[in-house]
């Protein structure tokens, strides 16, 4: 205990990078005795810190951010192209590659400062445009990882979330596949990532660093302790400027609230709005190549460990504990739905299969650096068959098009795995335990573990994302629906939309 | 002249026209095609999603041949076409007005 105070020292600077690297990931030392941190007070210096930029860690994200690119383009677009009819595989393509190219444009233009700056009095639910066209950002700046001392260059920070925000407004498609207009889903996507992904990346994830938090306790400590009470009342705004879902403790290490909850929703809501396809239930609308289908998925388990293991920003043990958690909770959740389609409807296809390892893929996603392999295991295995079952028979209840499943697998997968969060961070079923950087500021505590207080952050966080994307995706789909019309006419659809839409086909055979 | 049609099994072909070039038929024209007789189809489910698939593959031989070798040709096709099982196939004959080789611009049963 006694020699934690020379943390907050100037022995804090030069040193403090390495040597927190080398230190295990999550110091395992007793957490803090409150009446002992208040004697330290009086010795209390501000806390100061290095910012030190690591090659290993920069390489890997130079790494995973190319990996996340290879999910989308081709791996989801190949996904869903051979999932619809040889008539719409080109305009599946062209949507997804498209949506790309655009939010790409978007996320350096605005896109990336809405998400990840300071939003000023909106802070608590989206940031600023004080980046806009990443402003005062050169290949000199740096941004935090979840270690103290250890910091990233800001373009990598820029480039991995990027593939982040293409991704997401490409899941959606699947849900309308085959109907939607492709000018209009251009037009959608703009007001959407611009309404709803940046606001939601900046909720969840837009905090102030590890160092940020611990240098702000240290000057709120020594501000309670000298009863400076505007120092101490500065020191606690600092402490919460965070995105407001982040502030309520939710837990969400690569996305299963942004990224798929978020296109899992606005998907169901976009095919509600838009009505089933023309001759649904009555014409074969079977995949045109599952040959394509499964080499999507793939490139989407392979990719996946950029997307998770990446968000960790950084190259250390909770990176491999992502890693495993990519492989143990995926191979669950193909085994699963593999098996509960082989004892349900007698055959194991190879759809089902691929599918229940996508929704593995998606359930891991929040929970990648927080559960245990294990436990990442069984979230995986039942969500495969939760899924599973919602697709195999709840959406046929309803008679719901959702095209290509996109809320069966990313919508429920996705709450299913941020729920499952709140209950698998608990070290005692083998998680990586809260993060706590205030305790004892310059270093990284594990929290003591509450189900209840876990458990409903998650809750939470669930249902306001939920209410948030459902209401504004309904909102937006219908302003451009009022404005442009969604669907394309009916000779179109029955045409096809490759020939109709874009000129081309995807065969000339 | 007599135009022949033969819907046949697909893996049938190989054997059809092995045996229909040993009589001296001396072209002939394949398509892949899709049908159903008496052969009823199959369910195919793809998540959930059942689809009631009522054509089966099957392949479409069109032979225009002389009047003489109509009995001949139609027979060979069923002999070696068959395999006693439903959705074998089934043969037709047509009259055929006029045929021309392109090549040399023979007519009638100078051009088959």
């Amino acid at each position: 205990m006694r020699n934690l105070t020379k943390i907050f020292g100037l022995s804090a600077m030069g040193g403090a990078g390495a040597m927190f690297a080398a230190m295990p990931a999550w110091a395992q030392e007793a957490a803090t005795d409150t009446a002992a941190a208040a004697a330290d007070a009086a010795a209390l210096v501000p806390y100061v810190y290095e910012k030190v930029m690591d090659k290993g860690d920069v390489a890997w994200m130079t790494t995973a951010t190319v990996l996340v690119m290879l999910m989308t383009i081709p791996g989801l677009a190949l996904f869903y192209g051979g999932l619809v009819r040889t008539k719409n595989m080109l305009s599946m393509l062209t949507q997804v590659f498209a949506i790309v190219a655009v939010v790409a444009v978007i996320w350096i233009v605005y896109g990336y400062s809405l998400a990840f700056s300071d939003g000023g009095a909106w802070n608590s639910y989206v940031g600023g445009f004080s980046k806009a066209f990443l402003a005062g950002v050169d290949y000199n700046s740096l941004v935090a990882t979840f270690t103290n001392g250890v910091y990233i260059p800001e373009y990598s920070f820029i480039a991995f979330q990027m593939t982040f925000a293409c991704i997401t407004p490409a899941l959606i498609v699947g849900a309308f596949a085959e109907r939607i207009k492709f000018g209009s889903l251009l037009v959608f996507v703009i007001l959407w990532v611009t309404f709803i992904y940046f606001p939601m990346a900046h909720m969840v994830w837009w905090w102030g660093g590890p160092d940020f938090l611990a240098e702000q306790q240290t000057l709120l400590l020594i501000a309670e302790a000298a009863g400076d009470t505007a120092g101490a009342e500065a020191a606690a705004a600092a402490l919460g400027a965070n995105g407001l879902l982040w502030n309520w403790g939710a837990l969400d290490f690569a996305g299963g609230t942004v990224v798929h909850i978020n296109a899992g929703v606005a998907g169901l809501v976009g095919c509600i709005i838009m009505g089933r396809r023309v001759g649904y239930g009555k014409d074969s609308m079977a995949p045109h190549s599952l040959t394509m289908t499964m080499i999507g998925a793939a490139l989407l388990w392979v990719g996946w460990f950029g997307f998770n293991a990446g968000s960790n920003l950084e190259s250390n043990g909770i990176t491999a504990l992502a890693i495993m958690n990519t492989f143990t909770a995926t191979a669950g959740a193909g085994v699963a739905w593999m098996f509960a389609e082989w004892l349900l409807k007698g055959k194991p296809s190879l759809l089902g299969l691929v599918s229940g390892v996508v929704v593995g893929l998606v359930a891991v996603t929040p929970a990648s650096g927080f559960a245990g392999p294990v436990g990442a295991m069984f979230l995986g295995m039942f969500a495969g068959v939760a899924c599973f079952l919602f697709v195999a028979y709840v959406k046929n209840m309803f008679k719901l098009d959702d095209s290509l499943d996109v809320f069966g697998i990313h919508g429920l997968g996705g709450i299913i795995g941020a729920l499952a969060t709140g209950i698998l961070v608990n070290p005692a079923l083998g998680g990586a335990g809260i993060p706590d950087y205030t305790s004892v500021p310059g270093t990284l505590q594990v929290a003591e573990y509450a189900f209840g207080k876990a458990f409903m952050a998650q809750v939470w966080a669930v249902g306001f994302t939920v209410v948030f994307v459902g209401v504004g995706s309904a909102i937006l789909f219908k302003l451009v629906d009022w404005t442009l019309g969604l669907r394309v006419k009916e000779e179109i659809e029955r045409e096809g939309l490759d020939v109709a839409e874009h000129g081309e086909r995807a065969y000339n055979m | 002249m007599k135009l022949i049609i033969a819907a046949i099994k697909p893996f049938k072909l190989e054997e059809v026209r092995e045996a229909l070039t040993s009589i001296g038929v001396r072209g002939m024209m394949v398509t892949e095609i899709k049908g159903f007789g008496a052969q009823s189809g199959h369910t195919e489910i793809y998540r959930g999603a059942e689809y009631a698939v009522n054509f089966v593959p099957k392949v479409k031989l069109e032979i225009v041949v002389s009047d003489g070798m109509v009995e001949q040709v139609v027979t060979t096709i069923a002999r070696t076409a068959k395999t006693d099982k439903i959705g074998d196939g089934k043969i037709f004959v047509l009259d055929v007005e006029s045929a021309l080789r392109v090549r040399t611009g023979e007519t009638n049963e100078d051009a088959i």
